[in-house]
């Protein structure tokens, strides 16, 4: 990474100094190991915490063993094959398979030590076996399960969001351009919509298309039984995709069009702008080499922690749409006291969000000609 | 004072200022009705209440202004008893104690609908001999059905629809059908006119008395309608006012003010307090906001006033921070930091007196629109299961009427009342946010 940017952006910057290329070399870096150990800390510290507040701070263990214990008294009362042992045996029998499962689960360590050992494993992205939850083919594996779940959450997210950020970016700049007009006034009228959160338009649509006028379903990813043809599969899952992703649209696009509108508009009203309209180019050119051009670092930075934030799926969304994705499995997993599975799916987004910070700070200056890296904060 | 006497009149140029303070003033007085008429407890109660405290009403009743909008009218629920004189009770003595008490009801039945149960409830006083009942029921046409006879030995209820004496007598199930069908017609239909319940009952002791409560389950009730436990959704519509209202300025009150007042002495301490308020938001970006609150709701406690604390404590650090702190860099430059910097004034007293104050216009808009999310996520937490388990809110009824598949059922009352009062307090906030926002901030009034 270093490598690649250290060619390009430097030389054009006219703040450095040409005395020695040495010299950037060791500014970047220096700047690049600071800021790489200053986000794996950060990442440490998250993941820890999320560990902790997973745990309950060493409650969970609690519960997990009185589970345990009960699971195992159960299972020995009604099996017929230790029915006619002696009460002590028996007693010592439930005892050795407590203990014995207790030991497989890890819970005769005291937590703190347990506390990192999970970290470790988090951070190393060992994200071991689920205690309670398991995918649809059975395994335990936190992977499995989260991989199962991936592609529905990314087709929803992927497809809601995509939408609506093209879409906003797009017809924000298309209303920057005619200003004032009762187009522009509507979105700004209409902004105020994004106050509510997506399950509740959802609500609304669910009501309206599912129950009154039954053309599309009230939920789930596909009709069941599930069509063995693959277009008719397909075709299923996006009539089943419409409402949870209009919702999802719906929520936040006005707010969206309106703050990427006022920012176009402070743009536009630049002095350079003003000289290119008085120079008479095109407004499609002052466009593409005036407006978008010096508003791209923040373009991408909201495209970039956009994507980022598709992994972590719509918790309530899904919920209300009953879609099969990683938000639903989270709150499963919550509910379940499955801390492997919320740990797993915390250490991802956090690695994701590193990982994207800190190769933003190189594509501004990519980008960004006034931008030098390792000269000021970007977050 | 002027100042903001100013804004207040530059606020009513604003249209949407004008309706956003108006539904604000309105939820207000609702919040304050409901806190006035229903004392916490006694909300609580009432919410937790199961079949002793909602018997009167009909389960899953639409509210009773459906028949406004309908061509074919339903039955609205009502109950009337001896002991508050709604249903008359004539007491005529007669030798050795014995007495007869007639009590009848006679009500209007205009309806194309048949209603879902009809319940009597005998609260005798017995001295030595059991007090006896027999009812009887008369239609328009002046048919008189016998009902039920029997002897009271202690508080009984009569079932018009569960009485297998009654379903045999009238050859049918169906109780409420048979006794407010047409005979006449094939098809189900209501004959509409003047129905009479009549009790006739007998005492043999003085002092014995009888007390009968006549309760009409139709198939609407009330303002709002109730749910599938029986429960006035009145109750907790009103009472979800106060609570959302109290969530969402509380919410974004304490979110806004700590976050600006961390922000501002960040950077007026700068160095390593600057550096830890960074590091912190940026371990806070990394945590899963929404699936910590559903961890503390899960595993800790559900309390609504909990969840708000650990809200706002999730939110201080987050990006709005580090906008102020953009500004506050900006403005601790300015000449009247310097000097008050020159005059001698403390660190707290530069903050609080000078850096803070200036930020007040920027704030206001801001808390003000934050109020609609922080009401949302009260109902979000709630449609997750995760709403306070005492409290009625809006939200749970949302919960409730999803858990109970009402949108499959056709019950949209269930589900709208909740959400229409949800959405309204969105936008009564969000209009007025948005207003303040170009009020304070002249820059945006051109854009």
């Amino acid at each position: 990474m270093a490598q690649e940017t250290l060619t390009s952006p430097a030389p054009t910057t006219p703040i450095v100094k040409k005395s020695s290329a040495n010299s950037t070399f060791l500014r970047l870096a220096k700047y690049t190991g600071l800021r790489l150990v200053t986000l794996a800390v950060t990442v440490t510290i998250g993941v820890y915490l999320t560990i902790l507040i997973a745990n309950m701070g060493g409650y969970v263990d609690t519960i997990m063993r009185n589970e345990v214990r009960d699971n195992i008294t159960q299972s020995i009362a009604s099996n017929p094959a230790f029915r006619n042992l002696e009460p002590s045996v028996r007693a010592k029998l439930i005892q050795e398979k407590i203990a014995a499962e207790v030991d497989r689960l890890g819970l005769n360590q005291p937590f703190v030590v347990r506390s990192f050992r999970y970290l470790t494993n988090a951070l190393t992205l060992n994200l071991g076996r689920a205690i309670n939850m398991t995918s649809n083919d059975g395994s335990k594996e936190v992977r499995l399960i989260l991989l199962e779940r991936l592609p529905a959450t990314l087709l929803l997210t992927g497809s809601s969001e995509l939408i609506l950020f093209f879409a906003s970016v797009f017809i924000a700049l298309s209303l920057s351009r005619k200003y004032g007009s009762w187009l522009d006034k509507l979105t700004i009228a209409l902004s105020p919509t994004s106050a509510a959160p997506p399950w509740f338009y959802g609500i609304f649509f669910i009501l309206i298309f599912a129950a009154i006028f039954k053309i599309l379903p009230f939920g789930g990813l596909v009709d069941s039984p599930p069509p063995v043809n693959k277009i008719a599969y397909g075709l299923s899952v996006l009539k089943h995709l419409i409402l949870p992703a209009s919702s999802v649209i719906i929520s936040s696009i006005f707010l969206s069009i309106y703050n990427w509108r006022t920012f176009f508009l402070i743009y536009s009203s630049e002095d350079y702008v003003e000289m290119a309209k008085a120079k008479g180019l095109l407004p499609r050119d002052i466009e593409r080499r005036y407006i978008l051009r010096p508003t791209l670092p923040n373009i991408i930075t909201n495209f970039a922690l956009l994507v980022i934030s598709l992994w972590t799926g719509f918790i309530i969304t899904e919920t209300v749409f009953l879609w099969p994705g990683l938000g639903i499995t989270l709150f499963r997993a919550i509910g379940f006291y499955d801390t492997p599975v919320i740990v797993g799916s915390t250490i991802i987004y956090a690695y994701l969000l590193a990982i994207t910070t800190f190769m933003l700070d190189f594509v501004y200056a990519l980008v960004d000609p006034r931008i030098q890296v390792g000269s000021g904060r970007s977050q | 004072m002027s100042r903001l006497k100013n804004s207040i009149r530059s606020l009513l140029l604003y249209p949407s200022a004008v309706l956003g303070s108006a539904i604000i003033l309105l939820l207000l007085g609702l919040a304050v009705y409901a806190l006035v008429t229903i004392p916490y407890s006694e909300a609580v109660r009432l919410w937790r209440g199961g079949e002793d405290v909602w018997y009167k009403n009909p389960k899953y009743a639409a509210p009773a202004w459906f028949n406004l909008f309908t061509s074919k009218k339903q039955p609205v629920s009502f109950a009337v008893d001896t002991a508050t004189g709604s249903m008359t009770k004539k007491v005529t003595p007669s030798s050795q104690g014995i007495s007869t008490e007639d009590i009848s009801y006679s009500f209007d039945y205009q309806y194309d609908g048949f209603p879902q149960e009809m319940i009597l409830y005998f609260t005798p006083k017995i001295v030595k001999k059991l007090p006896f009942v027999s009812v009887s029921w008369v239609t328009p046409d002046g048919r008189k059905i016998r009902i039920a006879d029997m002897a009271l030995n202690h508080d009984a209820t009569f079932r018009f629809s569960q009485d297998q004496k009654l379903q045999t007598r009238l050859r049918t199930d169906n109780v409420m059908q048979a006794l407010f069908a047409n005979p006449k017609i094939k098809t189900p239909t209501t004959l509409k006119g003047k129905y009479q319940l009549v009790i006739s009952g007998t005492t043999f002791d003085t002092g014995s008395d009888i007390d009968a409560q006549f309760v009409f389950h139709g198939q609407l009730f009330g303002l709002a309608g109730t749910d599938l436990y029986r429960r006035d959704l009145l109750l907790p519509l009103l009472y979800g006012t106060p609570i959302a209202l109290a969530f969402g300025i509380l919410g974004a009150l304490g979110t806004s003010l700590l976050t600006m007042v961390i922000a501002a002495i960040g950077t007026w301490y700068g160095g390593w307090v600057d550096e830890l308020i960074q590091r912190i938001t940026a371990v806070n970006l990394v945590l899963p906001f929404l699936a910590i609150l559903i961890m503390v709701g899960t595993f800790y406690s559900r309390s609504i006033w909990l969840m708000l604390g650990v809200t706002i404590v999730l939110s201080i650090f987050s990006g709005s921070i580090l906008t102020y702190r953009s500004i506050f860099l900006q403005s601790k430059e300015s000449s009247y930091i310097e000097a008050a910097r020159a005059y001698g004034a403390s660190g707290s007293r530069i903050i609080f007196t000078y850096l803070i104050p200036r930020m007040i216009p920027l704030l206001i808009p801001a808390l003000v629109s934050s109020v609609p999310s922080f009401v949302f996520l009260e109902a979000s937490l709630a449609v997750l299961g995760l709403g306070d388990p005492v409290l009625p809110t809006w939200g749970k009824v949302i919960d409730d009427a999803f858990a109970d598949g009402a949108l499959y059922q056709g019950r949209y009352y269930w589900v709208l009342e909740p959400a229409i009062l949800l959405m309204i307090t969105g936008l009564g906030f969000a209009l007025l946010g948005f207003a303040l926002d170009r009020i304070f901030n002249p820059r945006l009034r051109d854009v």
